[in-house]
């Protein structure tokens, strides 16, 4: 009933090596992450435990084989890519061709803005490690979904969620909400189409490359609605949702939006308080539609024979959420859910009047804003290579380079997290989630952690024949408040096992 | 870094600058509203990459996910 929740995200960076566009992407993505963990770990390196993997696993009650599943698809399987865990409590790693970070297990949307940034200053670290390396190249990489050239790329949600509510609920009630957010949450792109070259900007980088309503799918056919089944949680009582439909955001706001809006709208599902049906006609057609008109005025046809803007629909969803938090927690409501839902009126409200005045918060809003303003004073078309460029470099995570940094350094993007925090969020876990558990054991007594995952820490105890696993299958255990004094009182991992075990 | 302290501005000023603006200073407050997009665009100018068309031409991603 408010905007708290067990929820990650998980982003994969463009890469580029300075000078050379046919480098290998496996290999620098490898040098990027290995950089970065040779430079900050101690010790012995753990490594990712596959064990309770299963991608192949479908929502709606079954498994795909592996014969028929894409390559891409079996991301259980170790590739010997680089791979590691880190004392916060996130995974870096190497996915296909890119480098990824996935945050650690957050219970709020700040949380969420706070581990992603870090991410992306883990990213840059990393990038700057590798070319530190005798030989080692210089690596730019970009928070951006697309190369403009067909390929795209994801940046992924994940919601715990309760295992009793029934698929197709989520299906129902979610595809309105996601086909619409983008007016919120796009990172904005020059150029239509998979390949971006029909003329014109798009309010997001990902719409495009959606095909179908719902599947398992990430890589093809990509889905409105994702039905990977992997909850890394006690499976009868959770879900995972996975969300694949949605921008990187560099813009903290977007983020902040991004994830407190949708935690709001599956907690109504859950608790089957939406009771109008918000059904679109046509949500793939309509999902590009909407990317494709910036103004917000375009209307879509909903299963009721009304049509409305996205930005209508999304105010049906906030009108929901108002009476919803309203109903059940009144004035006790915590400030992040106050402050969600006043952020997301003011932001609605704004893009209805002029998406301009939003240029502040959002990224998509403030790219246009920059992209227009060229356009005015050098006369560009939108297929000029300066406004391409412009788009990409928007994404640069080099604070020197990168114009989302430029445009925060000269006041002109509000943040919502200090600096100093995303320092410490680069080191430090959650305290509030296993997240705490993971991390604290990576910090404190990485010589004896043989390998790690979302819901297992595996302890190499010298002594002891064979590897001893503990699984944390529980999100919200393992937290400070939970663990806390274990750390302090155990100097060894053996302490540490016995204490949990005895 | 020098560059960064050149134009600091608030996020929102150019709009407020604009909605505030009393009847008759309107064309000059339009000036100095071009003036302030103008340092904007300056500065960027100035960290952009030099050669745009070979800049996008070779950003080539592959698939991941």
């Amino acid at each position: 009933m408010s905007v708290r929740r067990v929820m990650g995200t998980e982003v994969e960076y463009g890469i580029s090596v300075t000078g050379q566009p046919s480098a290998n992407p496996m290999v620098a993505s490898s040098q990027v992450v290995n950089a970065y963990a040779s430079a900050t770990l101690k010790a012995r390196r753990a490594r990712w435990d596959f064990e309770e993997e299963s991608p192949l696993r479908d929502a709606r009650g079954f498994d795909m084989s592996r014969a028929v599943a894409d390559a891409s698809q079996l991301t259980d399987e170790d590739m010997g890519l680089a791979n590691v865990i880190l004392t916060n409590g996130a995974r870096l790693y190497v996915d296909h061709a890119h480098p990824e970070f996935s945050t650690p297990e957050c219970t709020n949307p700040l949380d969420i803005v706070k581990w992603d940034k870090a991410g992306e200053q883990i990213m840059l670290d990393a990038s700057i490690r590798a070319a530190q390396l005798p030989g080692g190249p210089a690596i730019v990489l970009y928070k951006n979904n697309t190369d403009n050239k067909g390929v795209s790329y994801g940046a992924h949600e994940n919601y715990l969620m309760r295992r009793s509510t029934p698929f197709s609920d989520i299906v129902g009630h979610l595809t309105p909400f996601l086909v619409s957010r983008q007016v919120v949450t796009g990172a904005g792109r020059v150029g239509i189409g998979q390949d971006g070259r029909g003329q014109g900007f798009q309010i997001s980088q990902r719409s495009d490359f959606f095909e179908v309503e719902v599947g398992l799918e990430t890589t093809l056919k990509r889905p409105i609605i994702n039905t990977r089944d992997e909850p890394h949680a006690d499976p009868e009582k959770y879900r995972r949702l996975h969300v694949i439909i949605g921008d990187a955001n560099l813009a903290e706001v977007s983020t902040y939006l991004k994830v407190g809006t949708a935690s709001l709208v599956l907690a109504m599902i859950e608790d089957r308080y939406i009771t109008r049906d918000l059904g679109l006609e046509t949500p793939v057609a309509s999902l590009r539609a909407i990317s494709h008109d910036p103004t917000c005025k375009l209307t879509v046809a909903l299963k009721d024979g009304r049509r409305l803007t996205a930005v209508q629909l999304q105010l049906e969803y906030l009108d929901l959420a108002k009476k919803y938090v309203e109903d059940r927690l009144g004035a006790d409501a915590d400030a992040q859910t106050v402050d969600v839902l006043r952020r997301w009126e003011s932001v609605l409200t704004r893009l209805e009047d002029d998406p301009m005045l939003c240029a502040g918060e959002l990224d998509w809003a403030a790219k246009l804003k920059l992209l227009q303003q060229y356009r005015d004073r050098d006369g560009l078309d939108w297929d000029d290579h300066k406004l391409h460029a412009i788009d990409l470099q928007y994404a640069d995570i080099r604070p020197e380079k990168g114009l989302y940094h430029r445009l925060v350094s000269m006041g002109r993007i509000e943040t919502l997290i200090d600096k100093g925090q995303v320092d410490d969020a680069m080191h430090e876990p959650p305290t509030d989630t296993r997240a705490y558990f993971r991390g604290r054991c990576l910090e404190k007594y990485s010589a004896s952690v043989a390998a790690a995952s979302w819901d297992s820490v595996i302890f190499d105890i010298p002594g002891r024949d064979s590897l001893q696993r503990v699984p944390t299958i529980d999100p919200l255990r393992g937290s400070k408040a939970h663990v806390g004094e274990l750390f302090d009182r155990c100097d060894t991992a053996e302490q540490l096992f016995r204490a949990l075990t005895g | 870094m020098a560059q960064e302290q050149k134009q600091p501005k608030k996020s929102s000023e150019a709009d407020e600058v604009d909605e505030t603006a009393p009847e008759g200073t309107v064309a000059e407050r339009k000036e100095q509203l071009d003036e302030d997009i103008d340092a904007i665009l300056d500065e960027i100018d100035e960290v952009l990459e030099s050669n745009a068309e070979d800049f996008v031409k070779s950003f080539i991603q592959k698939g991941g996910e």
